[in-house]
């Protein structure tokens, strides 16, 4: 066990090295420099240099590099030049919006897709299985952009129940709440879909083992065998999605946020990377990627917890 | 020998008549050929000339002169999806090929060398697939500039790890096998017996993944365009469509409802095809139903 996780832990340290080097690297190499985008073409060539040395620019790409990677390490993301804060408050700030939307997304998708998925599983062939699953398959169709649009449509602008965007402060939290909950339905909605087929077809193949059998065969009831013994066997793949599900949400919010105008860090991103505020972009993505590697470890733990022979092997 | 079947390509007859009774493949079949259809047609024709604009005729709603209705510089609806389309599919299509010339054979050669080059291959595509590809196509538009072409670079970068990983799995199941054995006892090297034996047997896998990633490159190319990064005006495109529409959904929501379906549709489609075909070619890939 001790071993695995080790293992994997190495793993997750050296993908995040390499993706650094990457970020990194590609965002050093791209055409502009960020000290003139910032000050505009007219700018006097000593504000350039004052501006650069600023910014370290002036120094070797390896020092640069370690400096930045030292940082990090240490929980300094440097300064936005654009923002004039820390990397680091702006990526708490935004956090506040982008994190509570992503995990009432995932809350909400999971709480829809796996009754939905064990229902269809149970009813197997039957009318019940083909209408969820045809529904789910339209479901994995759907960009979650165009359901924002739909759900503003008729929740913000036909039945103004919910604001069309914009987000107020979690000073008022009922406002929050009222603001996210637009954004949270249409990330969760296509996520769902394919979380409900995934545990569907996870379902189906579990019911078809001996043990299934087995715990039927000594009497137990229908549901409890469906929901304490075929579910839990079940989980794996189930769980492999949702960890891939979130590191998506996040990401996903790039797009939703833009939809309904909230500050978060995908609209954070976005807006850093038209300013060429390089070193919030390199801050994000490495938080992002970065999360997306815990998550997999994270998901790797929940499978040994969950299946016990995967402690030993590997 | 019914194991034997699981990577052998079928008889013909036998394929056909397994395709004209598979419900998922038909439908989707029938729906993709539309779509493809729809955007051949639009090079010779369209109902309107999407290039002059009539202001007079700003967001019309339905009608038998515009059946979708018009857009906020009186362009027909319909010509622009039907425009929309050839971007939609050139775009995936490309990003598709790109996954496929390179994800193949790094897959496959991971699994002919084992390894340390095994390894190696292994752990890029894990850095890879550590970032959400969409964050990453943000950024590699956003460095290189918005455009169709750098939206299918960005695309079908994200589709290397996924060909990869599918082509090594294949090949790795496929290297014990007796025929492969045979093929090395006979003194073909690796490179050879890759080429003849590896790549026609995972062909169905490779057809399968394609299909699928088709269809997430078209969400892709949407999401990358209404964030107008993806191809630029006047060149129609859906997403950029849905951006056009959402200032406008209070007075004209119609402007929102088509380019988005016909987004679903043309998903839908493909998806249903990569189902059907699933359970056509690869029986043990095929999910009890």
């Amino acid at each position: 066990m001790t071993t695995f996780l080790l293992k994997r832990l190495a793993i997750g340290l050296v993908t995040l090295l390499v993706a650094s080097i990457v970020v990194f690297g590609v965002l050093e190499v791209l055409p502009g420099d960020p000290a003139r985008i910032m000050l505009g073409m007219n700018a006097s060539p000593e504000a350039l240099q004052s501006l650069r040395a600023l910014m370290g620019l002036d120094q070797p790409l390896v020092t640069r590099y370690l400096n930045w990677l030292g940082g990090m390490a240490v929980g300094d993301f440097g300064a936005s030049i654009t923002y004039s804060s820390p990397v680091i408050d702006l990526i708490g700030e935004r956090l506040a919006v982008s994190l509570p939307l992503a995990m009432i997304a995932l809350l909400l998708s999971t709480l829809i897709a796996i009754p939905v998925g064990v229902f269809a599983a149970s009813r197997r062939g039957g009318v019940a299985d083909t209408i969820t699953m045809g529904t789910a398959q339209v479901g994995v169709a759907i960009p979650n952009f165009w359901f924002a649009l739909l759900l503003v449509y008729v929740f913000a602008v036909g039945l103004q129940l919910v604001p069309a965007g914009g987000f107020p402060s979690w000073n008022e939290p009922w406002a929050a709440m009222k603001a996210l909950i637009l954004p949270a339905v249409s990330l969760a909605l296509p996520q769902a879909a394919i979380l409900a087929r995934v545990t569907r077809s996870a379902m189906v193949e579990v019911m078809g083992e001996d043990y299934i059998r087995t715990a039927r065969a000594k009497g137990l009831p229908r549901k409890r065998v469906l929901w304490r013994h075929a579910l839990r066997n079940a989980l794996i793949p189930v769980l492999t999605i949702l960890g891939l599900q979130f590191a998506f949400l996040l990401a996903g919010t790039i797009i939703i946020e833009n939809v309904f105008y909230l500050p978060g860090l995908g609209r954070l991103i976005f807006q850093a990377i038209s300013q060429r505020d390089l070193i919030v972009v390199e801050g994000v993505v490495m938080l992002l990627v970065a999360s997306v590697v815990l998550i997999n470890l994270v998901v790797d733990i929940c499978y040994a917890v969950v299946d016990p022979r995967l402690r030993v092997r590997r | 020998m019914s194991a034997e079947s699981a990577f052998a390509p079928p008889p013909e007859r036998h394929f056909l008549m397994k395709a004209l009774t598979n419900r998922s493949f038909l439908i989707g079949l029938i729906i993709t050929a539309f779509i493809a259809l729809m955007a051949l047609t639009s090079f010779f024709w369209t109902p309107y000339d999407i290039t002059r604009l009539q202001v007079s005729d700003r967001m019309q709603g339905l009608s038998l002169a515009h059946p979708f209705g018009t857009d906020h510089m009186g362009r027909d609806i319909l010509s622009m999806i039907m425009i929309g389309a050839r971007n939609s599919i050139a775009v995936a299509i490309v990003a598709v090929g790109i996954g496929m010339g390179v994800g193949v054979p790094l897959g496959t050669w991971a699994a002919a060398r084992g390894g340390w080059v095994d390894e190696m291959l292994m752990r890029v595509n894990d850095v890879v697939f550590a970032f959400p590809a969409l964050l990453s196509a943000v950024m590699i538009t956003a460095i290189f500039g918005p455009g169709a072409v750098n939206a299918i670079i960005a695309i079908g970068i994200f589709n290397v790890p996924v060909f990869a990983r599918v082509a090594r799995a294949g090949a790795l199941a496929l290297w014990p096998r007796e025929f492969i054995l045979a093929a090395r006892a006979s003194g073909k090297g690796k490179t050879l017996i890759t080429i003849e034996h590896i790549l026609p047997n995972i062909t169905n896998l490779l057809l399968v993944q394609g299909t699928i990633q088709f269809a997430l490159g078209i969400l892709a190319e949407a999401g990358l365009s209404y964030l107008g990064l993806g191809a630029q005006p006047p060149m129609p495109s859906w997403g950029r469509m849905l951006f056009d529409a959402q200032t406008r959904i209070a007075v004209a929501p119609h402007l929102a409802l088509f380019p988005g379906l016909a987004i679903v549709i043309t998903v839908l489609g493909l998806n249903l095809l990569g189902d059907g075909l699933r359970d056509i070619l690869d029986p043990k890939l095929r999910r009890e139903r």
